[in-house]
């Protein structure tokens, strides 16, 4: 009696781990994209200061450059992600050259509007070109999914997380380890002193905004082919985004790397085991947490007094 | 200054008068889908549906002896649009009917509107049970409620030899109506009811909800959503390899975009749909179907789109039957002559019977509703 008892548990809880074991492989996966998208932003928002409003724009541009390169002109998809990366960064700077640095030293309303504004030229241009019907994207991946035990995931999904992960690694590097990225730090911390110690500063601002944008079309790219690409695809995104940054603490990359893995796991394991009509109610609640006890996000950087 | 005012006046007054005498010329026709945001595949097909339409009627000489003009406007998958898009119909466009809004809750926000302007609506898509209850007597509906496709199903379960049915629908009026008519009906044929997830309407990633049904112990889903989501999660599913017996509603699917988008994925899954592109000669109207069907390839659009775009086609057919039986172009006439219209929709006969609290019903007419299943990629008729 004892032991059927035991047998029985023991094979409910089979089920439930395997349950259990899919939520989170789930999570690794979308967590990795979360923080590609956190990455580009807290680049702009944290670093720059700019309330970047066409980072969900970007994020959907990325995704029709993929759907040009592969359905319109035939080509293989890796090609169109170096492609996506390439346009993400020349768009990124142009809006950099043509929007902000002309505002440069406005206050920040006036810059958000301005983004807001560029924001809905931008949605508005992908529904004049491609229309408001999804497209959708062939991959080279097989469609049979990588099954491990009781865990299954898509190989497209498990290139997206290595894609991401390395993008993260690079932009790290890039951010902590190049002179560029002092110069990048130096300015946006003391914007006078970086000039005066002869950093190119409208240099450096023109390539912060255009790393953060290639992020985020890189983002777009990558995952267009796992879902659907329409217009309004970048609205949610971006959102996500924000919230990523905000969780993570503003301009720190470990922590949007963080907030990204922590979103997808209160998503995952809100639907999991919550209720899947507020999978996207359990991020915010976890920011609305975060802004009461730790308003400056879990990571924030030690700021300088003085 | 006061010149330019003038002018101003001149020009307004000009237009007025012009547009005027241009609105004598056609009968129009207000046409409320999604065009852009979750919906917009399925809102594009039912628009393409009306066009085909309004030109077929156009081409035997209009209605009335005068052209129908179709001043098609985009909701954008939102309710709170769906209302504004009505409101700018019948006040800014003067349309004496409206033809919308394909999403249950799209139509449901419309409906205070048909309301308050007293102008009736043919409802071309929208399922769920409280459009046609909740007394609103300017509502005339030619898709099933869902109710209606639960007891068609009704007659299948024994022989599909469920036992447990988890159900994963969209989480609006339309996914959640759904839900309850089909638990409500299987309950009684003594089916359990596992798991009722939900998604938002616009929703990319459903691997969690279907993760936790893939560890169910049922052997059967129920997905009700539309087809950008529907291909998603055929992918999705495979993905995490559920091999569950996969069963669709609402006849928003167009199983041949399955098949090519989800491929092997969506052999064995089958669908509840309201129309049959594919066996024209099964269809209560072969001739009308194979007219629409040709005219449509002609256009150059995607076959898949038919089981869709079928409803702009007899919705408009449907309102313009109407103008004409009203005998002129006006709101209260035309609400009246829909009672009495008897036409051959591509689905069955367009009748509409009284529907909902007594003294303000609404009509319901009554289509059919057909199983399919997809095998080989090939899409076959189940007898139901």
């Amino acid at each position: 009696m004892a032991q059927r008892h035991s047998r029985r548990i023991a094979g409910y809880s089979g089920t439930a781990l395997s349950e259990f074991l899919q939520h989170m492989v789930n999570m690794l996966v979308l967590g990795g994209t979360y923080a590609l998208l956190g990455i580009g932003l807290t680049l702009i928002f944290g670093i720059m200061n700019v309330v970047n409003f066409t980072h969900g724009v970007l994020y959907t541009f990325g995704a029709y450059i993929t759907f040009i390169v592969v359905q319109q002109f035939g080509l293989n998809f890796f090609l169109a992600l170096p492609v996506a990366v390439l346009a993400g960064w020349l768009l990124g700077a142009a809006i950099e050259l043509t929007l902000l640095r002309p505002l440069r030293g406005s206050d920040i309303d006036t810059t958000m509007l301005v983004m807001i504004g560029a924001w809905i030229a931008m949605q508005s241009g992908t529904l004049w070109i491609w229309g408001g019907v999804a497209k959708s994207v062939a991959t080279p991946f097989p469609d049979a999914p990588l099954v491990v035990g009781p865990v299954s995931v898509s190989w497209l999904r498990l290139f997206v997380l290595a894609a991401a992960a390395l993008l993260i690694v690079v932009t790290y590097l890039l951010i902590n380890k190049t002179s560029l990225g002092r110069a990048m730090r130096a300015t946006f911390q003391d914007h006078d002193t970086a000039s005066l110690m002869g950093v190119n500063v409208d240099m450096i601002y023109t390539s912060t905004f255009a790393i953060g944008s290639s992020l985020a079309a890189a983002a777009g790219a990558l995952l267009g082919p796992v879902y659907v690409i329409f217009p309004q695809m970048g609205d949610l995104a971006a959102v996500k985004a924000f919230a990523i940054v905000i969780l993570g603490g503003l301009g720190n990359i470990t922590g949007a790397v963080i907030g990204g893995f922590i979103l997808a796991l209160a998503e995952e394991l809100g639907a999991g085991y919550v209720s899947s009509g507020y999978r996207d109610a359990m991020g915010f609640l976890i920011i609305i947490a975060v802004l009461i006890f730790k308003p400056t996000g879990l990571f924030a950087r030690a700021e300088r007094v003085g | 200054m006061t010149r330019a005012l003038g002018l101003t006046g001149t020009v307004a007054l000009a237009a007025a008068l012009f547009g005027g005498t241009a609105g004598a010329q056609t009968i129009k026709i207000g046409v409320n889908e999604p065009l852009t945001g979750a919906f917009a595949a399925s809102g594009t097909y039912v628009v393409n549906g009306a066009k085909i339409a309004a030109d077929e009627i156009n081409a035997k000489g209009g209605v009335l002896g005068k052209k129908i003009e179709l001043v098609i406007e985009d909701n954008k998958s939102n309710p709170t649009e769906a209302a504004a898009v009505a409101e700018k119909l019948i006040t800014s466009d003067k349309v004496p009917v409206l033809m919308g809004a394909w999403g249950s809750s799209l139509t449901l926000a419309v409906m205070p509107k048909l309301m308050e302007y007293e102008t009736p609506m043919v409802v071309e898509t929208s399922s769920s049970g409280k459009i046609t209850t909740t007394g609103n007597p300017f509502i005339f509906r030619i898709s099933p409620p869902s109710a209606v496709e639960a007891a068609a199903f009704k007659n299948i379960v024994d022989k599909l030899a469920l036992k447990k049915v988890d159900f994963l629908v969209i989480n609006n009026d339309w996914g959640r109506g759904t839900a309850e008519d089909f638990s409500k009906m299987m309950k009684d044929k003594g089916i359990t009811i596992g798991l009722v997830e939900t998604m938002d309407q616009g929703a990319q990633d459903m691997s969690a909800q279907l993760s936790k049904i893939k560890s169910s112990d049922s052997e059967t889903v129920i997905v009700t959503t539309a087809v950008d989501q529907l291909t998603l999660i055929f992918k999705q599913a495979a993905a995490l390899g559920l091999k569950k017996r996969i069963i669709t509603t609402g006849g928003s699917q167009n199983p041949d975009q399955i098949i090519a988008q989800a491929g092997a994925a969506a052999n064995g899954t089958m669908h509840l749909t309201t129309f049959l592109p594919w066996f024209p000669d099964k269809t209560p109207n072969p001739e009308a179907t194979n007219y629409f069907i040709t005219e449509w390839k002609k256009r150059g659009f995607e076959f898949a789109g038919c089981t869709e775009s079928f409803r702009g086609y007899d919705g408009i057919r449907t309102a313009a039957a109407a103008i004409e039986k009203a005998g002129k172009a006006e709101p209260a006439a035309i609400k009246a002559a829909l009672w009495d219209i008897n036409i051959k929709g591509l689905n069955g006969d367009i009748v509409f019977r009284k529907s909902g609290p007594e003294g303000k019903e609404s009509g319901q007419s009554q289509p059919n509703v057909y199983l399919i299943e997809i095998n080989d990629g090939k899409v076959e008729m189940k007898t139901l």
